[in-house]
């Protein structure tokens, strides 16, 4: 693996960038691995790379059906922040945080993680009771989170609108400091190149179709389009597909998927300091490196599988924001698309053993699951190479739906992030 | 947006509708075990394929109705009344997820 760096940049630089070489291996499947993850977005790539790192196995297949990290992870408004009401999900969340705050160095690739601040605006008096309330049970968890009047959400976030006469005023705000945005790509990539140096396999269009298992119920491999491959531990990371490849070994997901959709405006100069969200308009802004306002919309109400939606849906986001950011009015929109969220009915994660043995789940992360891609890669990892949870993630089962135990996130994240 | 045929009102925009889930699901009786009673409460079918599902005409006539949808497309197969058995039809294209 070519290491980056100033020195290595600079080499490069004098033999005209001729001498990059490809960032990870391209390779066909081999008959067997000792585990497979399904999906190739940022949690199976990042579960590879710890199951290579932290566990000690080396013979690991990550099979995608498409092009590397062409689902979610190239799709979401990359949002990361850790204040989720329970000491569950903020655990879980903050243990993602403070993997994120040493992924560029670790990985020796820059995620261009950049904590500017996360404001979460309160429009409804009901807004400001349920905020107060995440801000009090997040610094009982240790997690930073405070209460900004209106006019300090202004002095933090200048374009904010906080006239009292608009028709969702600014009633206040909660600001995580800690919070901030992430290179989606750069992730995803991060994660391949340093897997795939450690000698994990990387195959892209290759779709599972099947589940194998033997007479005992044990899972031996998967079917794909390439052909099987064998191996008795599958770990499916597979996000608005999950209930598709669960489906292949019998298994019911309590998951249903619909879209959600995301734009961009033409690039502008630095306009917009922090990340803004909004539950009460369903609008979540913050502004790329590259200069676009990224914008997320609210999700679509129907299952579907197409990655695309209404335009209704963004176009009542957008002149919501008119409102709340009146400069924004003059900027074009360029680029549209949608996602498939993967949604549990608490709005939590499922990281777990499945009740098939060898056949593990990540997944339920629907609208907001790039905040955790490092968390969950590192946590799933340990659930399928201990065969058990790790303490944090020991709540996020199937079977909390069964057993009354949800992790009722459903308030916090009732708007898409 | 979607169109969506009202059986009472005829075609009309998406956003006159509000979204009832999953259509068929039987309310079990307090007999059954947790997990029956988890999977009325938890579990839908997340078809990729033909979804029978509820739609209300929330900004018309306010009535519930079920429609046929492929979810890989979003093209509705068929609109019919609460208490109409699932129109058969497309039954085979459903199947696969
Ligand atoms: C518009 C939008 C905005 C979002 N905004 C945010 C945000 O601001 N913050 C946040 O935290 N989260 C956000 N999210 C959610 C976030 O994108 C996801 O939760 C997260 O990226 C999921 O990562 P993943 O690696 O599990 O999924 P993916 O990147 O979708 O990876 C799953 C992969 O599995 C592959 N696959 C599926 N079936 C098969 C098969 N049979 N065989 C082989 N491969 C298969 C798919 O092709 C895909 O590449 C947003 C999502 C969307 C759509
Ligand atoms: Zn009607």
């Amino acid at each position: 693996m070519q290491k980056f760096s100033a020195f290595s940049l600079a080499r490069q630089a004098l033999g005209r960038h001729l001498g990059w070489t490809p960032q990870w291996r391209s390779v066909a499947p081999k008959p067997s691995y000792d585990a497979i993850i399904v999906g190739g977005g940022g949690h199976g790539l990042g579960t590879a790379y710890y199951l290579a790192k932290q566990h000690g196995l080396r013979n690991i297949a990550v099979v995608e059906k498409g092009w590397l990290a062409g689902g979610n992870t190239a799709r979401n408004t990359t949002i990361i922040r850790s204040n989720y009401l329970f000491e569950q999900s903020s655990s879980y969340y903050e243990h993602a945080l403070k993997l994120w705050e040493t992924l560029s160095e670790e990985l020796n690739y820059n995620v261009m993680f950049s904590q500017r601040g996360c404001l979460m605006i309160a429009h409804t008096v009901h807004d400001v009771q349920v905020f107060k309330r995440h801000v009090y049970a997040n610094r009982l968890n240790g997690i930073d989170n405070e209460w900004m009047t209106p006019e300090e959400a202004k002095a933090f976030c200048p374009p904010l609108n906080i006239s009292p006469n608009i028709r969702y005023p600014v009633l206040g705000a909660s600001l995580q400091r800690r919070a901030g945005t992430a290179r989606h790509d750069a992730v995803a990539w991060g994660f391949a190149r340093a897997a795939s140096d450690m000698g994990v396999d990387i195959i892209e269009n290759c779709e599972v179709t099947g589940i194998d298992r033997d007479a005992a119920g044990n899972v031996t491999g998967v079917q794909t389009t390439r052909g099987p491959i064998r191996s008795k531990k599958v770990g499916v990371s597979a996000a608005g597909h999950s209930s598709v490849v669960l489906g292949m070994a019998g298994i019911r997901l309590p998951l249903q998927v619909n879209p959600l959709q995301a734009l961009v405006s033409e690039p502008v100069k630095p306009a917009f300091p922090c990340v803004v969200m909004s539950n009460t308009i369903h609008a979540y802004i913050s502004q790329s490196d590259k200069g676009e306002m990224v914008i997320g919309a609210g999700t679509d109400s129907y299952v579907s599988y197409t990655q695309r939606g209404g335009m209704h849906v963004p176009a009542h986001t957008l002149e919501a924001i008119c409102e709340l950011v009146p400069d924004f009015r003059r900027l074009r929109m360029l680029r549209s698309w949608g996602g498939i969220t993967d949604n549990t009915p608490d709005r939590s994660p499922i990281t777990a053993k499945t009740s098939v043995p060898g056949l593990y789940v990540n997944c339920g992360w629907g609208t907001g699951g790039f905040k955790a891609t490092p968390g969950a890669a590192n946590l799933f990892a340990w659930t399928i190479a201990r065969d058990e949870p790790h303490p944090i993630n020991a709540p996020f089962t199937i079977e909390r739906f069964r057993d009354g135990a949800l992790i009722d996130e459903a308030a916090a994240a009732a708007v898409a992030h | 947006m979607l169109l969506i045929e009202c059986p009472y009102c005829g075609p009309r925009a998406e956003i006159e509708f509000s979204y009832g889930g999953e259509a068929h699901i039987d309310r079990p009786g307090p007999e059954v075990s947790e997990e029956e009673w988890a999977s009325f409460l938890y579990l839908r079918e997340n078809t990729k394929g033909v979804l029978a599902e509820r739609w209300r005409h929330a900004h018309g006539c306010g009535r519930f109705f079920n429609a046929l949808r492929d979810t890989r497309t979003d093209e509705f197969k068929a609109f019919y009344e609460m208490g109409e058995k699932r129109p058969d039809a497309e039954k085979k294209e459903g199947e696969g997820a």
